[in-house]
């Protein structure tokens, strides 16, 4: 666990960038069981008048988290999280460039995530840091995927 | 003219068994990689019973409580319009794998904005002693 006596607001603590392809939807869509066809069917996503299939809100929200996670080293040390979802992530088709055997292992994925987690406020007294997330779209101008994501942190 | 749904309550669902297998999934599946999520030994030497659900795991309960709204005859969701709007996780205390829990949507919150629809519902999380666990705060907006 960080010691809060040497955070300072502002400080970077973390910076990942997380690719998404066409098989993380589907695997998400397996795990949290929401099977909205916008998030696997290029024709659901265009009959929708989408740009395109796209990431689960949730998806991005997941996986953004996992930065803090591994920085306080104890998950159950986040007792607050929001977010709002602003841009929307589609993720393009690069299938073909899977090795079968890795649906994972995707060396083109359809889409990524530049997350970066900064020390947003310290309260020294109830022991509490607020980290906010940045989640922006590379592909996309650097659109702000999620906005005012803010996890909160028991240390 | 679509009925106010402010302030309505939905029954509780449940009980969800949270399982090992389904925590390994999901954390996989938003690639939380953390060993309380994967490994029992580790989640046991920090004093968990079992694994350890990632921050964002409940929602897949609170869908499905969520889901008595969005089928609600009186809400008229055209869920082919749908986007989600925002989303929020308190959490009260851990949630580990031979968790009871269930799950009571209410309506905090309808809204028209800019021809689109605004819904929110508050999800409170309890276990079998109906101990607070989490709220889960989730808006849809209903695109016009």
């Amino acid at each position: 666990m960080p010691a809060i006596e040497h955070l300072t607001k502002g400080d970077v603590i973390a910076t990942r960038t997380i690719d998404i392809n066409r098989a993380d939807l589907i695997r998400y869509a397996g795990a949290s069981k929401d099977f909205n066809p916008i998030h696997w069917s290029d024709a659901t996503a265009q009959q929708a008048e989408l740009p395109g299939v796209i990431a689960h809100g949730m998806l991005s929200m997941g996986l953004a988290v996992d930065v803090v996670t591994e920085w306080t080293e104890d998950p159950t040390a986040i007792i607050d999280y929001q977010t709002r979802f602003s841009a929307m992530v589609p993720v393009v088709e690069t299938t073909q460039t899977f090795d079968p055997a890795r649906p994972f292992e995707n060396p083109n994925p359809g889409a990524a995530l530049n997350v970066t987690a900064k020390i947003g406020a310290i309260n020294e007294e109830t022991r509490v840091v607020r980290v906010d997330l940045s989640v922006t779209n590379p592909a996309d101008d650097d659109a702000r995927v999620l906005t005012r994501a803010q996890v909160q942190v028991q240390l | 003219m679509t009925v106010d749904l402010t302030g309505r309550e939905y029954p509780a669902v449940g009980p969800y068994h949270v399982g090992s297998e389904d925590i390994r999934n999901f954390a996989n599946a938003v690639k939380n990689m953390h060993p309380l999520h994967h490994d029992i030994d580790a989640a046991r030497a920090a004093g968990h019973k079992d694994l350890v659900a990632p921050p964002t795991y409940l929602v897949t309960i609170a869908q499905r409580a969520e889901a008595l709204m969005v089928n609600d005859p009186e809400a008229e969701v055209d869920f082919s319009r749908v986007v989600h709007a925002d989303q929020r996780f308190t959490h009260h205390r851990a949630v580990v794998a031979g968790d009871e829990l269930f799950a009571q949507a209410t309506v905090t919150s309808a809204k028209e904005l800019a021809g689109n629809r605004l819904l929110t519902t508050a999800t409170e999380i309890t276990n079998a002693d109906r101990a607070p666990i989490a709220t889960i705060t989730s808006t849809l907006l209903i695109r016009g």
